[in-house]
Parts: structure tokens; sequence; C-alpha cells
């Protein structure tokens, strides 16, 4: 009787006639090597089969279309197309979702059919960091570089010194760099030079720095233009819609102060000569929390939006402009709801919470140096103080007079 | 940036035009042209267009440009004031 060997052998080779005379057992049996069976016993046809790319204890990322291999390695290439899963990502993080773990893996990727003469761009791991560049670089043959930010963006991270010299340094060596590009060079974002010494780089990898545009949009110019960048590249801009968009983080920071301001609005308005009325809270509360919502729609959204248009160099001021007019049409449409003392308590509790959030949006520009932020503050926060607690006084004291 | 003026007179921008090569890296690497290259040596053309932000002191190969920014965050301010600075902190991961 034929041995199973010589069974297998001659069975699996199939009509190409000579046995595996050189594969043992012991080795991997070619049905191992063909591709799974959707042929099942019952039932609908069984899901789709796990992607070849996959690996135990890792998840493959969607926008991942293979890899590709280099001198270091397997390197994954990247889908240059945004999908929806980008684009809702990209909503949610904007929302202030979660935006602090928005990040992909830091290493080395690869964008359209590199070779060790493409260029190699540097960025963070904040998600939103990445995909400009996959979406400004479509059709572009680029190594792209991710540094640990900690998911956080390029020009924070470098302030914050995550994205600095050493990782940069770190990064390139992790990729072994050396060995997959034939040239020299990192291509670095403008705004990234807060944390990177060019150079410390060079000294500390061999790699040298040129600093990109500050814009994602720019890069194709200025690989087109021979790495060089005319002045608009290297200044930074702050327009109405680069404004308007920072608009829901600063809302969603407010958040966690949403019970308390409604528990304060409630309670403050009910004291009154009979010491606390319900109805009072009810209704006096009704119009203080307006109040409030007034004051941050001032200070959170109008003053951002309205910024160069609003008399006053310093945030605080801006604020308690767009607070004051607030205030002044919140009043008249009162009307007679509320005596005068009210209305003055009123005014100076929207000025206040609206020169407060103002002031705060000056982390969120790109043009306040923290310097000048200091100074406006010093002087600022005791009037917003002062402001807050005259127009509590005034809110409570008007029941008794 | 011309339509976005902030304070005037705090940057803490200093410049040893001594030390200064002309290399003309403070220039390629500000983002607000704060600095400008003639005769072999950088100048400071918009004082107050300089928000601090330090790219041209870590690059500047001479070390020649200096800033000291500070933090510039209310909260630790206002710790500041209440608790001192040595107990002062800041807000923790979520905030910058």
């Amino acid at each position: 009787m034929m041995s199973e060997e010589t069974q297998y052998n001659n069975g699996c080779c199939g009509p190409a006639k000579t046995p595996c005379a050189n594969e043992g057992l012991t080795e991997m049996l070619p049905i191992y090597k063909e591709a799974p069976v959707d042929d099942v016993c019952c039932g609908p046809p069984p899901g789709p089969a796990s992607s070849p790319f996959e690996r135990p204890g890792y998840d493959l990322c969607s926008f991942v279309e293979g890899f590709i291999d280099t001198a270091a390695g397997s390197v994954p290439k990247i889908k240059p197309k945004p999908e929806i899963s980008d684009i809702l990502g990209t909503i949610k993080v904007r929302l202030g979702i979660n935006r602090s773990q928005y990040k992909v893996a830091p290493g080395l990727y690869s964008m359209g059919d590199t070779t060790p003469t493409s260029p190699v761009l540097v960025t963070g791991n904040y998600k939103l960091s990445f995909d400009a560049l996959r979406k400004e670089l479509q059709g572009e043959h680029v190594w792209i570089l991710v540094l640990d930010t900690r998911g956080v963006n390029v020009w924070c991270a470098a302030g914050k010194k995550t994205f600095s010299t050493h990782e940069v340094i770190r990064r390139v060596k992790m990729a072994r760099l050396q060995e997959i590009v034939s040239h020299k060079r990192l291509i670095l974002p403008q705004l990234s030079a807060t944390g990177v010494s060019g150079k410390q780089v060079k000294k500390g990898c061999g790699f040298k720095v040129t600093w990109g545009p500050i814009q994602a949009r720019d890069i194709r110019s200025f690989l087109k233009a021979g790495l060089k960048a005319d002045k608009s590249m290297r200044r930074v801009t702050f327009t109405f819609l680069e404004r308007l968009i920072l608009v829901p983080v600063e809302l969603s920071f407010l958040r966690k102060y949403l019970l308390w301001i409604l528990l304060a609005g409630f309670i403050l308005s009910g004291i009154g000569p009979s010491l606390f009325s319900i109805s009072l809270a009810w209704s006096r509360g009704l119009i203080m929390i307006a109040a409030c919502v007034a004051g941050i729609f001032s200070g959170a959204v109008a003053a951002p939006v309205l910024l160069p248009w609003i008399p006053g160099k310093a945030f605080a001021v801006k604020g308690a402009i767009t607070g004051l007019l607030m205030g002044a049409g919140m009043v008249l449409m009162l009307g007679k709801a509320i005596d005068s003392v009210e209305i003055a308590a009123l005014i100076f509790f929207i000025i206040a919470i609206s020169s407060h959030l103002a002031m705060n949006f000056t982390g969120s520009t790109p043009y306040t140096s923290p310097s000048g932020v200091e100074k406006e503050m010093r002087i600022a926060i005791p009037f917003q103080a002062g402001a807050i607690i005259l127009s509590i006084v005034g809110w409570i004291g008007s029941m008794f007079v | 940036m011309e339509k976005f003026r902030y304070l005037s007179n705090v940057t803490t921008l200093e410049l040893d035009v001594e030390a200064c090569t002309g290399c003309g890296t403070c220039e390629i690497v500000c983002p607000h042209g704060v600095f400008e290259i003639a005769a072999h040596k950088a100048g400071i053309v918009d004082r107050d267009g300089c928000m601090e932000c330090g790219a041209c002191a870590t690059n500047c190969p001479e070390e020649a440009i200096a800033v000291d920014p500070g933090v510039g965050c209310a909260a630790y301010i206002i710790q500041t004031w209440i608790k001192g600075k040595e107990a002062a902190s800041c807000g923790g991961v979520d905030c910058c």
C-alpha cells in the first residue's frame, strides 16, 4: 500500500506530475498555502476572510492599503484619499469629542510609489495632522515619518517640546531611515522649528533638516519648486474660517461647568425676603442662566469670530465690548421684567463672563505672546472677579431694595 | 500679520547682533516675519509681531537670539496668586 507520504505527494502536486520529492511532511503542506475555503457545509456564505496583513495583537488601520518591502522591513502604504471614517473622525475632534486620543502609530509610512529618492516629510501623530498630509499630497510619492507627539498637533507639540530634536532623531533611528532612503534630507513643517534645532538633528542622526511650508496644502508647490518656499508659505494666518472652526472646541471646554451654572443660577435667584422662593428661583433663575448663555456666546463665539473687527488689542477688552453689547441687547429685550439694579447686575455679569472667555481664547491664536497674555491677565482677572461679585451681590440684593 | 496686532512692548525677544553671522535661519523659521537679513546681519523689523514661539532662538546656530515666554495660562497665574509659585500647576493632559 502507498505510504501516506507518497499519497500526499502525488495527490497535492496535481497535474504537475513530479511528486514534491524534496518536501517532507514536516514542512508546510501546500494545502495551507492556498486561499481560505468559502465552501461551508450549511447556511449562507461565511463573512469575509481576514486580511493577510493582519497580525495577532495588532489592529489594521483603515487608512492602510498594504505594505511595501524596504531594506529595513515592511512599511505601511497609506491610502491618500480620505474616507468616511476619516471625515467623521475630523468632525468629532473639531467638536471636542475625545480629541486627546485621536492618534496614529508613530513610525514610517509610505504614500504613492516611494523609492529611495522620494522625499521624507515629518509630522506628529495627531491624526488631523497626518490626514492633512494624506489629503494634500494625493498623487505624490513621499515617505511620511510620524513622531510620537502624544496625539498633539505640530505647533502645540513643538511648544511643549514633544515635537523635539530628540524625538526626530529617535524616530529616524528607529525607522532605520538611512537604510531606506538614499538621500539625507528631512522636510519638517516650519512650525515645528519651535521645538526642533536643525543643527542638532544633523549632529544626532546625520539627516539635514529642510524647513517646509507652514500649511500642508503648500507642500506640493514647495516640492515642485525644488524645496523653495515663497513668503506667503512662511507666514501664519488667522482667517475668519480658521477662527470659526475653533469655536466648537472652545465651547466644549465649558461642558464641565454646565451643572454648576444651572445650580448657581437657580439658587442665587431664589434668595429673597422670604429666605428662599422656588417660584423666584425659577423665573429669575431662567433670566440669570440666559445671561450666562449670552456671556458665553459673546466671549466664546462672537469675540473669536469677529476678532479683528472688535476694538482693543487685549482680548479681555474685546470680550468686554462684545459683552456690553450683548448685555444691552438682552436688557432691552427683557424690558420691564427687571428693575434697574437687576439691569446693572446682568450687564456686569455678562461682561465679566464674556471678557474672561475671550481672554482664554488667546491660547488658541497664532499671534498672541505668552508675555502679553500674562500682562493682560494680571490686569483683567481682578476686574472680572470684581464684576462677578458685584453682579451677584446686585442680583440678590435687588430683592431686598 | 497686518490685521492682527497684539499688545506692544511685551515680547522678551533679544537679538545679539554681534554674535549674528547672517545665516538667515531666523528669517526662514519665523512665522511672523519678525526678522530680516540686511548686510549679513539679522535685524528685528517687527518687534511687536513676535509671539515668542521660540523657533528663532531654538535654531540660531550662534545662539544669538533669546526668548523667555513664560506659561501664559490663566489657570496657572490664578494659582500662583492663591497658592504661590511653587505650588502652582497646569491644567492636566487635555489642557494644552
